[in-house]
């Protein structure tokens, strides 16, 4: 016990008093968190720069509602002449210059930004059809016949920072696991400290156990430190049975400490060790909706996103943390992570060596 | 009692035997040096001999017991230092000796004693990143006896170490001895093996080539002795008319007499009133290996 907790500890220190290590494993996933969390939730689509030439009648006279809907989707401007307008919209300093003649709207646009110009296409468009239909239903003196309302259905609270921190949680544990194991096999292979350890009487469990406690307890501090800033700063509510986040995130450390432990046996220096866990775990990530959703991506990349564990991690989290689903959801994954984990380990041994001869 | 009983010990690393049919035997209390160039096979003997590699062939006894596979009841009683760099890393030096100790269950006192007398405690709150060369080996040595072994093993510990760090740890070396531990070193500094060692065993190629005292392995060279005589105090005609004397070189800092009767010629030399100055150089261990070993380029 006292081996255990002597090599426990000096792991540890050697950790925290790496300043690169701490870096990556907390401060820059936290960026991301940041970024996505602070940034980007609070960025609806922005609104269309518009150049308005002369009067626009038809604005004028929008019902009320039509109006409102009108400012939140444009940035309106008024110029007089028609060529100004139109030089601004080339330029990229407006996205529409729109002009009234007699009965038509007419609208100048650019399709440099695509989307830009949809939205901007649809919203004039359901105006101009909005008037009509209420123009010709007061005419028939008849109520309009059919109305659509929009409705969410997930709950008000689900923001941005709900979707991307449970990714980001996933690829920070990821990160830090495989490189903490790379890291410390080869680290520890190159300094010949391996050798001098199998000299100690310490059993080689000693020693291995030691290592993946420490990492257990990094990533779960991880994870506190992940939802506590979430929480704290961007709005992040947690769901029913997010508690089994910490089981998810614990065999899914053992998941990724395996994958180090392959890239450690796979390279002959603690450096490419590193360098290969960050290889392996960074596509990843990408493949794994870690940055963003692969719900729109091909068919085929789904297929590729689904043999990585980072995906199944991923998306267990989700379902625990913040699609409101229970404890029982969690459990298939814990069982491809546990699978993932025992397969890649048990390669990682039988391609290790203790020393390149 | 033996320390260390090798029998016809053979280790082979695909075409290569590092290790070949060496036989080699370490009594108790005893400080033998392994010497060799680079690539003779020390390391590997050594390696072989802690019980870290399976030996291809003979057997091996560290204090009565077998060493493969690994046998638990013989690593508290040997102490290992593989090389300065065998760290925990970003541990203080005190940090680093205190987790040495709780694997072998010795309290953190007697790991601080250590550090007083390896003359470290000053630096006990430094890092082992800055240390210097001669502060981590002495820590790396410290870290090896702090259980007390009964049998030491140091490979290469004073390699690029400069000479003051060389001399300090020589001095520490020798009270490790001299307290009754029984010490096995490799080097391929002679000055450091003639201090230091009574036995040495002169290895390359895997073989051990000769064993025994640095005294013995030179008297046995029958290497002649240099008598350098300063200038200005004997012609060369002189010094072809002393008896014994096997040839005579007259060059800036003096006349070079060589022979293999120095008492001889010295005295004669006494006779002729030329002694002022005068230096003998007799053979040395560094004459016995290149003698053994060869003198063309290694790697």
């Amino acid at each position: 016990m006292r081996a255990f907790s002597a090599i426990a500890a000096a792991i540890v220190r050697g950790f925290v008093r790496d300043r690169a290590s701490l870096f990556f494993a907390v401060v820059f996933p936290l960026m991301f968190l940041v970024f996505f969390g602070g940034v980007l939730s609070d960025r609806g689509q922005p609104a269309a720069e518009l150049v308005q030439v002369g009067d626009l009648a038809l604005v004028e006279a929008l019902s009320p509602e039509a109006r409102d809907a009108f400012d939140a989707a444009f940035d309106v401007r008024r110029v007089d002449d028609l060529d100004t307008a139109l030089e601004q919209v080339r330029s990229g300093d407006a996205d529409v210059a729109l002009r009234q003649d007699g009965g038509t709207l007419v609208a100048h646009y650019t399709q440099t930004d695509q989307v830009q110009a949809a939205v901007t296409q649809a919203t004039l468009r359901a105006l101009v059809d909005g008037t009509n239909v209420a123009l010709l239903a007061q005419e028939a003196g008849s109520a309009v016949p059919f109305a659509l309302d929009v409705e969410r259905v997930e709950d008000e609270s689900l923001t941005v920072i709900q979707f991307v921190t449970p990714g980001l949680l996933g690829w920070a544990i990821a990160t830090s696991a495989a490189i903490g194991a790379a890291a410390t096999l080869q680290g520890w292979r190159q300094t010949k400290l391996m050798r001098r350890l199998q000299l100690a009487p310490v059993r080689t469990r000693t020693i291995v156990s030691a290592r993946v406690v420490v990492t257990l307890g990094i990533a779960l501090v991880q994870t506190a430190i992940f939802l506590g800033v979430g929480m704290a700063f961007f709005g992040l509510s947690l769901t029913g049975s997010w508690w089994m986040a910490v089981p998810l995130v614990l065999v899914g450390t053992l998941c990724f400490m395996a994958l180090g432990l392959l890239a450690g046996a796979l390279t002959t220096t603690a450096e490419a060790a590193v360098n290969a866990a960050n290889f392996m775990v960074l596509p990843m990530a990408f493949l794994s909706g870690s940055f963003f959703s692969l719900d729109g991506a091909p068919r085929w990349l789904q297929t590729i996103s689904d043999l990585m564990p980072l995906k199944h991690l991923n998306d267990g989290m989700l379902d625990v943390m913040v699609r409101g689903e229970g404890p029982a959801a969690a459990l298939p994954v814990l069982g491809i992570l546990a699978a993932f984990a025992l397969v890649v380990t048990l390669v990682a041994a039988k391609l290790f060596r203790w020393e390149s001869v | 009692m033996t320390a260390i009983r090798v029998r016809d010990l053979t280790k082979v690393y695909g075409e290569v035997r590092a290790v070949d049919g060496v036989d080699l035997d370490v009594a108790d209390g005893e400080f033998v040096g392994v010497l060799g160039p680079n690539g003779a096979g020390k390391t590997t003997l050594l390696e072989v001999v802690e019980g870290l590699r399976r030996p291809d062939s003979g057997t091996v006894e560290v204090l009565g017991e077998q060493v493969w596979p690994r046998n638990a009841a013989v690593l508290p009683r040997i102490g290992v230092q593989l090389q300065a760099s065998a760290f925990f890393e970003r541990l203080t030096a005190r940090e680093q000796i205190r987790t040495f100790a709780a694997l072998y269950d010795v309290s953190p006192a007697r790991a601080d004693d250590w550090l007083e007398r390896v003359g470290l405690a000053e630096k006990a709150s430094a890092r082992v990143e800055d240390l210097s060369g001669g502060q981590a080996q002495r820590l790396s040595i410290a870290c090896a006896l702090v259980h007390d072994p009964e049998l030491v093993f140091l490979d290469e510990p004073t390699a690029s170490l400069d000479p003051q760090a060389r001399r300090n740890l020589w001095d520490l070396l020798a009270g490790i001895n001299e307290a009754g531990r029984t010490v096995v070193l490799t080097t391929h500094y002679m000055d450091e093996a003639e201090v230091l060692c009574d036995r040495v065993a002169v290895m390359d190629s895997g073989r051990v080539l000769q064993v025994g005292s640095p005294a013995e392995l030179v008297r046995h060279l029958d290497a002649p002795a240099r008598i350098i005589v300063a200038p200005g105090q004997l012609d060369e005609a002189g010094a072809r008319g002393i008896a014994g004397t096997e040839s005579v070189e007259v060059g800036p800092d003096g006349t070079v007499l060589t022979t293999r009767h120095p008492a001889d010629v010295v005295a004669r030399l006494g006779e002729l009133g030329a002694l002022d100055g005068v230096r003998v150089q007799t053979g040395t261990l560094e004459d016995v290996f290149l003698a053994l070993t060869g003198r063309s380029y290694r790697a």
